[in-house]
């Protein structure tokens, strides 16, 4: 059979796996609904859960297939369909791909590939990310038994344990977001687009927050989240256009 | 919240999470048997040189930093679809908030599991739906005019989030984020592509202020 990095195997063969990846997400989502059913939660909070969860993944999801059409150029759509619905990113992939590539003495994009370099490439994109896969079912138990006793020893610091994990990893990408601030003294004021867009975004949350206390409108604090994200992402055009 | 519910997740994730990284590898393994194609060693060898040290490093470090705030179920689904800081946490961090649960109770886990496994079966739909409308989708989605909206979406996401939870935890949140500033702001070597790696430093930092706080009373 004749290679093409768009053949029609490669989508067949993709499209199995992702479809394992999907039936994981459907077995997942069966059990923790009737779990949740079990204990009390009713159908609507379920519900709820469930589209509120929905609304809130398309924008980044959107993203996404914006990383699949930017690697088809060089990898065809099958790979960077499958390598983008699993673990990994549009960064991670392209660093991997072309590591691969420039071991054969390639780079992305500049070639169409063989059957072989293909494969090379696809095998090391799915080898360096696969840690976390098999890592997780070996500590997790433990892990989070770890964390199960600190709560039976102290509640309270159990509780805040949590939150600080949150909040730590919210103030790490807090950070990023002002990585570029200081071109500014360089004469570039485009360091401070991500600010501004960030700024609105939490406008529209503030915003969303005032309502909902004022209106009473439960609904507005459900979707405030997908509506900032929007919001602030949109944003980005006019600000991109002032400051870029 | 040792629960037979949270032995069996255990049980499943093991059985899907194992089963999955089998699954992974068919992909370049069939390729290679349908062409007849062998990889190319020498790069494979360099590609793996390059690129595993690095990301494994990453890898570990992350397991053991979200595994706690994803709950099992949700680690076990996250760590297979990805995107975790970018799309499942925050997804799940919401839906925690807007349920009025705590992470480390069942109803948490079920919620949390519930939230992750939704974004993941909308993101694989909707990458399916990219993939089979690429041709006219191309043009609109690499429209200039709307790459700065994508280019955009972590201080869109983190500007909603973060007023949600700073204001909550006001507390503890002063110490880390002015670190996390100063240290972004200070070293040109932190941007996009290692903000990862700062993730479980800023929440080790976040977790020594708390203690230390929490041991002088300041958190009652």
């Amino acid at each position: 059979m004749e290679f093409s990095v768009n053949s029609p195997i490669l989508f067949v063969l993709a499209g199995l796996v992702i479809a394992a990846v999907l039936a994981q997400s459907v077995f997942f989502l069966v059990k923790a609904w009737r779990r949740g059913k079990e204990i009390g939660m009713d159908k609507d909070r379920l519900k709820h859960i469930a589209v509120t969860a929905a609304v809130f993944t398309i924008a980044p999801a959107i993203s996404i297939v914006i990383g699949v059409i930017a690697l088809s150029k060089g990898l065809g759509i099958p790979l960077p369909w499958l390598r983008l619905s699993v673990i990994g990113s549009l960064s991670y992939e392209t660093v991997a791909a072309n590591n691969a590539l420039s071991g054969m003495g390639l780079s992305l994009g500049s070639a169409a590939l063989t059957a072989k370099q293909y494969v090379t490439v696809a095998i090391v994109m799915t080898v360096s990310i696969l840690v976390g896969i098999w890592l997780v079912p070996v500590v997790a138990k433990k892990v989070l038994g770890g964390m199960e006793s600190l709560e039976k020893r102290d509640r309270k610091w159990a509780e805040i344990f949590i939150n600080a994990m949150f909040i730590g990893m919210i103030a790490a990408f807090l950070g990023f977001i002002f990585c570029d601030v200081s071109d500014v003294f360089k004469g570039s004021t485009a360091g401070l687009i991500p600010v501004c867009v960030m700024i609105v975004s939490a406008l529209v949350m503030c915003l969303a927050g005032v309502a909902v206390k004022k209106l009473k409108y439960r609904w507005i604090s459900d979707y405030a989240l997908p509506v900032s994200l929007v919001i602030g992402m949109l944003s980005a055009i006019p600000i991109t256009a002032w400051l870029g | 919240m040792q629960t037979s519910y949270m032995e069996r997740v255990h049980k499943w994730g093991k059985i899907w999470c194992f089963s999955m990284c089998a699954v992974f590898f068919l992909f370049p393994i069939a390729v290679a048997v349908i062409f007849r194609a062998a990889p190319d060693w020498q790069g494979l060898v360099q590609g793996l040189i390059a690129t595993a040290p690095m990301y494994w490093a990453v890898g570990i470090i992350e397991t053991f930093t979200y595994l706690p705030m994803l709950g099992a179920g949700g680690s076990y689904l996250s760590f297979v679809t990805g995107n975790i800081s970018n799309l499942k946490l925050p997804c799940a961090l919401n839906a925690l908030e807007q349920a009025g649960v705590k992470a480390n109770s069942e109803e948490g886990e079920v919620v949390s599991t519930i939230a992750i496994a939704v974004s993941s079966i909308v993101t694989t739909v909707i990458i399916i739906l990219g993939v089979i409308l690429i041709v006219p989708l191309t043009p609109i989605l690499n429209a200039p005019v709307l790459q700065p909206a994508f280019e955009q979406i972590i201080p869109a996401l983190f500007g909603g989030l973060g007023v949600v939870f700073v204001s909550k935890y006001w507390k503890i949140a002063v110490a880390p984020i002015v670190l996390m500033l100063v240290l972004f702001i200070a070293i040109p070597a932190l941007n996009a592509g290692t903000v990862g790696i700062m993730v479980p430093v800023s929440a080790a930092f976040t977790l020594g202020v708390s203690r230390l706080m929490y041991k002088k009373g300041m958190l009652d």
